[in-house]
């Protein structure tokens, strides 16, 4: 017996140590080999996103000229912040973004929730993706050519807006109602400070009331029917099982799309930009928002450490805005309580 | 498959090195593309091993492409073209070969070029940075019919602001509009009336001087036309600038020379005839626009940009080809008695305006840009000058808060 198994034992030593190093090679194979899979995002992710944060954090304590070239830079420790801070022009944009924020935000919601509702309720199948379709296309039209159009439709002679209103001052039946509009007239929408900011404001809502009704409708179609049906049971009308059975029931789409919104609404740049032929924010800086502001310091004034101090303090007032909103209507929104 | 990939990386290798020698790229913006279409075959026949490709974006995104591949030191051509209201930011931020090295010799170049041109392309340390290409000499477009409606010679209109003014007022009797923007106005007096010395907004020591008496007049001025009701309130580039340059309900437009092609071409082609050009009122002498040609440091092929710049800016078929191609104005000053000056231009009822263009070109003051311009630009023109004629704000007022506002961003 011990004759038989001597060799046996000892080829099975000389064997085991190549297999062990095949086995730790395996190994590392399938520890490495997901790696590999996601390798592109993670070496696009370093590139196009971690890279542009680190190196903003970075410049924001520089004081840079772009023109100069990178060895330009000078270190300026807090300056950038301190400027920024106690810039007018700052102040100003970050309250035209909250003034917008809020003014293009909150119609979007109850317009969008309505509809959304209408939409589930009463229009069935086929016609219903057609309305919510045709509601989508502003907010997959190109930002730019929205509000180049719009530009037009502000036209103060021109435009189709003072036409209208014009032509309705005309009619007979309504001309009371917009008897004003001749004393109004021309009616400046884009070239008055006060004026501006509504008009920036409509096209925002006008944009991006589609996406919530998309969102809502969405959110209304999981409300499952036997809720409807047990709550008519109950003799609930029609307005008391929207108002209690449904949108109670998608309160996490709120909560969605309200986030959404407030991140998106607190960097608005495009509709301004446009609608103000990209002059500094229009008259007196009133449709200057946060993002606007930093594009003008950083691409026109050629500051890009103090540009990126403010699109750091920018994120900060986005990050707290939606903690805010995450601490008061977080838990709640997200369903957990129930 | 490893093979393969060496195989290809090293044509890829062989190509970058062809790329090199006797190659150059120009970047500008329209309308430069139809000009070196016709202007690299000539060039080509004296300089047949160099070869030229040229990349265009629009105007805005060329200076943006630019600021990038100068902050990265790569990417920029070899030849790249800044905007006037780029210059000064640019030149003096040490992107560019120093053309006055003497391996370029700029200086030698000067006297043929018109100097408030040659001097926007000056470093502050007196160096040449960028050579002007073309010009946007300052004149008044009118329309002689409404000029002629009122009973007004253009003459006594131009005289002075206050003869400009009452102009205004005859044609508001007539529902037409002096101008259609105020704004324009306080601009031109701003950069116009330059003291001996002076830049646009700072004075030697970079002290700005925006709540000085040039700024206060332009403001007042222009608030006066605004607040009589004198101009259509409309911003240039719109449509409704265009209406009223089509329908006759503006009278006047302070511009450079390069509108006339504009308006000749699209915007009013059909009011041929109805227009005249003279100079600008005050016996002011300015311009608007104008572009210059720089060589980055990066650029691979400074000796042969060089050559094409200067085959560009400084022979006078090339000039007078730009004339011709897209209505940019020469800066070489002696083609001015080139015959095609004489020519009566029929858009402007037979006047022989482009003599007027280059008369104003040779008096327009030189005034050196400074680094700060962009953002006393933006502070002063787009903002204070806005709060003051729309919204009524004090003129001192205004100044004022502008003159922080640049003290704060401006060092």
């Amino acid at each position: 017996m011990t004759l038989t198994t001597t060799p046996n034992e000892e080829r099975g030593t000389q064997m085991r140590a190549p297999a062990r190093r095949r086995s730790t090679l395996r190994i590392w194979k399938k520890r490495l080999m997901p790696w590999l899979f996601i390798s592109p995002f993670i070496i696009l992710f370093m590139v196009f996103t971690l890279f542009p944060l680190l190196f903003s954090i970075y410049l924001s304590f520089q004081e840079w000229n772009p023109v100069a070239g990178l060895s330009s830079m000078e270190y300026v420790g807090l300056y950038n912040y301190q400027l920024a801070l106690t810039d007018p022009w700052l102040w100003k944009s970050l309250y035209n973004t909250v003034w917008l924020a809020v003014v293009s935000g909150i119609p979007q919601h109850l317009l969008a929730i309505p509809v959304a509702y209408m939409l589930v309720s009463a229009v069935r199948g086929r016609l219903r993706h057609l309305y919510t379709a045709t509601m989508f296309i502003p907010f997959i039209t190109s930002t730019v050519a929205v509000a180049l159009i719009f530009f037009s439709i502000y036209s103060t002679n021109a435009g189709i807006l003072n036409q209208w209103l014009l032509a309705l001052s005309n009619l007979p039946v309504l001309s009371w109602f917009f008897s004003w509009v001749q004393d109004a007239m021309p009616i400046r929408w884009l070239t008055s400070s006060d004026l501006l900011k509504p008009s920036i404001a409509m096209v925002v809502i006008w944009k991006y009331t589609g996406f919530n009704i998309v969102v809502y409708s969405a959110g209304f179609l999981t409300v499952s029917r036997d809720l409807y049906d047990a709550a008519k049971v109950d003799g609930c009308s029609r307005w008391q099982q929207f108002w209690h059975v449904a949108l109670p029931m998608i309160r996490p789409f709120i909560f969605f799309a309200v986030t959404l919104t407030i991140i998106g609404n607190l960097q608005l740049f495009e509709e301004p930009y446009v609608l103000t032929q990209g002059e500094s924010g229009g008259v007196a800086q009133s449709g200057l928002t946060a993002s606007y502001y930093l594009y003008l310091v950083g691409w026109q004034w050629l500051e890009m450490g103090a540009a990126a101090a403010i699109s750091w303090i920018l994120f900060l007032f986005i990050a707290i805005a939606t903690g805010v909103h995450f601490y008061f209507n977080g838990r709640k929104g997200l369903g957990e309580d129930r | 498959m490893k093979k393969y990939l060496l195989a290809g990386l090293a044509t890829a290798a062989l190509m970058g090195a062809s790329a090199q020698a006797g190659d150059l790229r120009f970047d500008g913006f329209p309308d430069f593309d139809s000009h070196l279409e016709v202007l690299i075959p000539q060039f080509q026949e004296s300089h047949p091993d160099i070869n030229i490709t040229y990349q265009m974006n629009q105007h805005a995104d060329h200076h943006r492409r630019l600021t990038t591949n100068l902050a990265t030191g790569s990417g920029a051509g070899d030849v790249v073209v800044v905007d006037v209201s780029f210059v000064g930011s640019f030149i003096n931020a040490g992107g560019f070969e120093n053309l006055s090295a003497p391996e370029y010799g700029a200086d030698l170049m000067q006297e043929n070029f018109v100097s408030y041109a040659w001097d926007q392309g000056k470093g502050t340390d007196g160096n040449q940075y960028a050579i002007p290409v073309d010009i946007g000499p300052g004149v008044m477009y009118y329309r002689r019919d409404i000029a002629e409606s009122v009973g007004s010679s253009i003459e006594d209109v131009i005289k002075s602001w206050d003869s400009y003014i009452e102009y205004g007022r005859k044609l508001k009797e007539k529902d037409v509009y002096l101008i259609a923007d105020a704004a324009e106005v306080a601009q031109l007096i701003i950069y116009t009336t330059v003291k001996e010395g002076e830049g646009f907004y700072f004075d030697e020591d970079g002290k700005p001087l925006v709540t000085s008496d040039r700024f206060v007049h332009a403001f007042t001025v222009a608030k006066q036309i605004r607040e009589e009701g004198l101009d259509a309130q409309v911003r240039a580039w719109t449509n409704e600038w265009y209406d009223g340059f089509k329908n006759g309900t503006v009278a006047t437009q302070l511009s450079g020379a390069w509108l006339l092609g504009h308006l000749q071409n699209w915007m009013a082609p059909e009011t041929a005839g109805l227009w005249g050009v003279s100079n600008l009122p005050d016996g002011i002498y300015g311009s608007w626009g104008g572009s210059f040609l720089a060589i980055p440091k990066q650029a691979k092929n400074k000796k042969d940009a060089w050559e094409f710049i200067k085959y560009l800016t400084s022979t006078p078929e090339a000039q007078l080809a730009g004339l011709k191609n897209i209505g940019s104005f020469p800066v070489l000053t002696e083609t001015y008695s080139d015959a095609s000056f004489d020519e009566p231009l029929e858009f402007l009822a037979g006047q022989k305006a482009r003599k007027l263009f280059a008369e104003v070109a040779q008096k327009v003051p030189a005034v050196a840009p400074r680094q700060g311009d962009l953002i006393a630009d933006d502070i002063v023109l787009r903002a204070a000058l806005l709060e003051v004629l729309n919204d009524g704000k004090d003129i001192e007022a205004a100044l004022r808060d502008a003159e922080r506002l640049i003290k704060r961003r401006v060092k």
